[in-house]
């Protein structure tokens, strides 16, 4: 079943690269005739992995230039607060990155965020226990995934309006909880919150990277070595055919949307350590963030083509830019928008270019 | 009498009707007084007023949406071409000697509205020229259009003196706010241009299918570029009654969800995401729906921040009761009574 699936996204296209240039080069053994360079080129023009090994040169221009241009940029330090300042950002784009496979869209993962916190600070607040309190978020964002998924699923209502009516709801739910913000100062939260975990040399990450890091790992594991990841490719690549061929798409198109109800769940819990508190109107517009770092890291919009890491990359390329941008000091903060507006215009255009040339 | 009823009740603007009389049912219960209308020094006041006042600057953008969806596009960018209509607007207001005089304003109206028609064409450009998917195409500029829009104010809330600009958000026509007499000019302007006209039914047959209406000698290109500039001229019309009626250009929140709103006007007009077909009736009463709503919370004494919730609860019961599921449903409930309908008669009869 997975080289079935598998063929379509890699095989056939260098398959058909590498027939044409071995019939100039009049050998019948296929791929021998190609020199580094031809190879070098299809990988980086193939819709598969093209746009992430472009962002991950990016991302390391972008590093490199910004260390020569500020003194302490170039630093482990600077690059692990990347993923400390990001951790919430990077479960996001990892549901995301399922929901966009499909071909779907979830706008609602900024709005579960806010409501995340604001269920975990005035939970916390009344004195329950962190122990429950974190289960019973992702239950709560996981059942809100699973009613989104089944209304777009049952009564095929788009994806971006059923997304956008989850949004409103958990929005306002913030607001039905309290219209102010209110603080965390449960010990264990705040425990997490400033504990470091030393890596030596002077570095040090939080324990939300590695939630984080683990989210990411899971998330590797189920789309590129499980049934139920092969068939979110295939639901991207065609419905229609995955329907044809059996697979479980019905299932399959629900589940995502509870993966990405999860995922926002765990991000908004993120999300409290890093502020401790709850308040109604955080992370407003985070959802456009996740999205452009899907996009930005190679999943196609479509649906059917993309990885996982290639969204952390995404995650990553977004906090650099945020990065320089502190660091410069004179830059005003909306120079962020506009630069995230335009890396997401050269992208899309890339990705455009790059399914061009192989149709 | 039956066939009547059956057609108003599968017509796809019967239940945003139910909806929108079922909301007013309950402001004429909670608030006797809702319906009437009072003549003041020759404008007209009232509840009714209010809403159309309100939910003009919504159904404005709602109505360039309609166009852009039926040709199964998306433009999410409007709330941010507001922000930046009257950002630009009023830095012009800001910047010159005499913002009072009515020829700054009109300059000022007219400096924002060709900017909003550049980045219309700036939309539809990526969407018909290069290709990207319209809601992709318009996210770029939702995003960076707030952060070009902070650039004109410089980050700061404009806050300007001009009794004609005020006027745009505030005055009065006719008896009639300045602001529903625009609204119901592009309302009606789009209703005869693509109703009274061929250029309805090809915007369908883009929304239909692109490739085949341009082999059929459909210029789709162009129609791409004409709806995508003639949402983004009504948003800076928006943006412009927006800003006109708090006399200030706010580029953070400016027009913020107003995307959403507009949507799901059109959304509960009933006009599909899927494009090829569109009801501006049903984007109108989409819009008044909204509006309403948003009054209904206020009326009734529920906190107004929790409207959003209700938002949802409407989105999520019209969504389901248009969808293809709920509509099986019913016609199998129709069946079921039409067919003991016929056993009792036949009984009756033997």
């Amino acid at each position: 079943m997975t080289s079935t699936l598998d063929r379509p996204s890699a095989g056939t296209p260098s398959g058909r690269g590498s027939r044409r240039s071995a019939g100039s080069a009049g050998s019948s053994t296929h791929g021998r005739s190609r020199s580094p360079f031809d190879r070098l080129r299809d990988v980086l023009t193939s819709p598969k992995s093209g746009p992430v090994l472009v962002t991950a040169v990016l991302f390391v221009a972008v590093f490199v230039a910004g260390g020569i241009r500020y003194r302490g940029f170039f630093s482990g330090q600077v690059f692990l607060n990347l993923f400390v300042d990001n951790s919430y950002l990077i479960v996001l784009a990892v549901g995301m990155t399922f929901v966009i496979l499909t071909g779907g869209i979830d706008l609602s993962v900024g709005a579960v965020v806010a409501l995340s916190t604001m269920i975990a600070a005035s939970l916390l607040q009344s004195g329950w226990s962190p122990g429950v309190v974190i289960p019973l978020i992702l239950v709560l964002t996981s059942v809100l995934g699973l009613l989104v998924g089944l209304m777009i699923h049952v009564f095929k209502v788009q994806p971006f309006i059923a997304t956008l009516a989850a949004m409103f709801l958990a929005r306002g739910l913030c607001y039905v909880i309290s219209k102010d913000s209110i603080s965390i100062t449960e010990p264990t939260f705040v425990a997490l919150a400033v504990t470091r975990i030393p890596l030596g040399g002077g570095l040090s990450i939080t324990p939300s990277v590695v939630i984080a890091l683990v989210v990411v790992a899971v998330a590797v594991w189920v789309l590129g070595f499980t049934r139920f990841g092969r068939t979110v490719y295939a639901i991207g690549g065609s419905e229609q055919s995955g329907m044809l061929m059996g697979l479980p798409v019905a299932r399959t198109k629900v589940i995502v949307y509870v993966v990405s109800g999860f995922c926002s769940g765990l991000a908004g819990v993120l999300f409290s350590f890093y502020t401790l508190s709850g308040y109604p109107l955080t992370a407003i517009g985070t959802e456009l963030d996740a999205i452009a770092a899907v996009v930005v890291g190679g999943t196609l919009l479509t649906g059917g083509y993309g990885f996982v890491l290639g969204s952390v990359l995404g995650v990553l390329v977004l906090g650099v830019i945020q990065t320089i941008i502190t660091f410069e000091g004179t830059l005003s903060s909306w120079w962020t928008k506009i630069f995230i507006g335009a890396l997401l215009l050269v992208f899309i255009i890339l990705q455009k270019v790059l399914t061009a040339r192989r149709r | 009498m039956n066939a009547l009823l059956l057609r108003t009740v599968t017509s796809r603007l019967f239940w945003p009707v139910v909806m929108l009389l079922a909301l007013v049912a309950i402001n004429v219960i909670a608030f006797p007084g809702f319906l009437t209308i009072t003549v003041k020094d020759g404008h007209l006041f009232g509840s009714v007023i209010d809403i159309l006042r309100n939910g003009a600057p919504t159904l404005i953008i709602a109505v360039g949406m309609t166009l852009v969806i039926a040709t199964r596009g998306i433009d999410l960018s409007v709330g941010a071409v507001a922000a930046i209509s009257g950002a630009v607007a009023c830095s012009i207001l800001l910047g010159s000697s005499d913002p009072g005089s009515f020829g700054t304003v009109a300059v000022a109206v007219a400096v924002a509205l060709l900017i909003a028609l550049v980045l219309g064409v700036w939309n539809g450009f990526l969407v018909s020229v290069i290709g990207i998917q319209p809601i992709i195409a318009t996210l770029i500029l939702m995003t960076a259009g707030r952060g070009v829009a902070m650039l004109i104010t410089e980050g700061q809330i404009l806050t300007v003196d001009s009794a004609p600009f005020k006027a745009l958000g505030s005055g009065f026509w006719f008896g009639l706010p300045v602001a529903v007499v625009i609204g119901a000019v592009i309302f009606a302007l789009a209703a005869l241009l693509t109703r009274r006209t061929a250029l309805g039914m090809l915007i369908e047959s883009v929304g239909i299918n692109p490739e085949a209406s341009r082999q059929a000698g459909v210029r789709a290109r162009g129609l791409l570029f004409t709806v995508y500039t003639f949402c983004a001229l009504s948003a800076g019309i928006a943006g412009l009654i927006l800003t006109a009626n708090q006399t200030a250009a706010d580029a953070n929140n400016t027009g913020l969800f107003i995307e959403l709103d507009a949507i799901l006007a059109v959304v509960i007009g009933g006009t599909s995401l899927a494009g090829g077909r569109y009801s501006l009736a049903g984007t109108l009463i989409g819009a008044l729906v909204i509006q309403t709503l948003v009054t209904t919370v206020y009326t009734v004494g529920i906190p107004p921040i929790i409207t959003m919730v209700f938002k949802a609860a409407v989105v999520t019961a019209v969504c389901l009761l248009q969808s293809p599921a709920t509509n099986a449903a019913f016609a199998r409930l129709r069946q079921r009574i039409a067919a003991r309908h016929a056993r009792v008669k036949e009984a009756a009869a033997s």
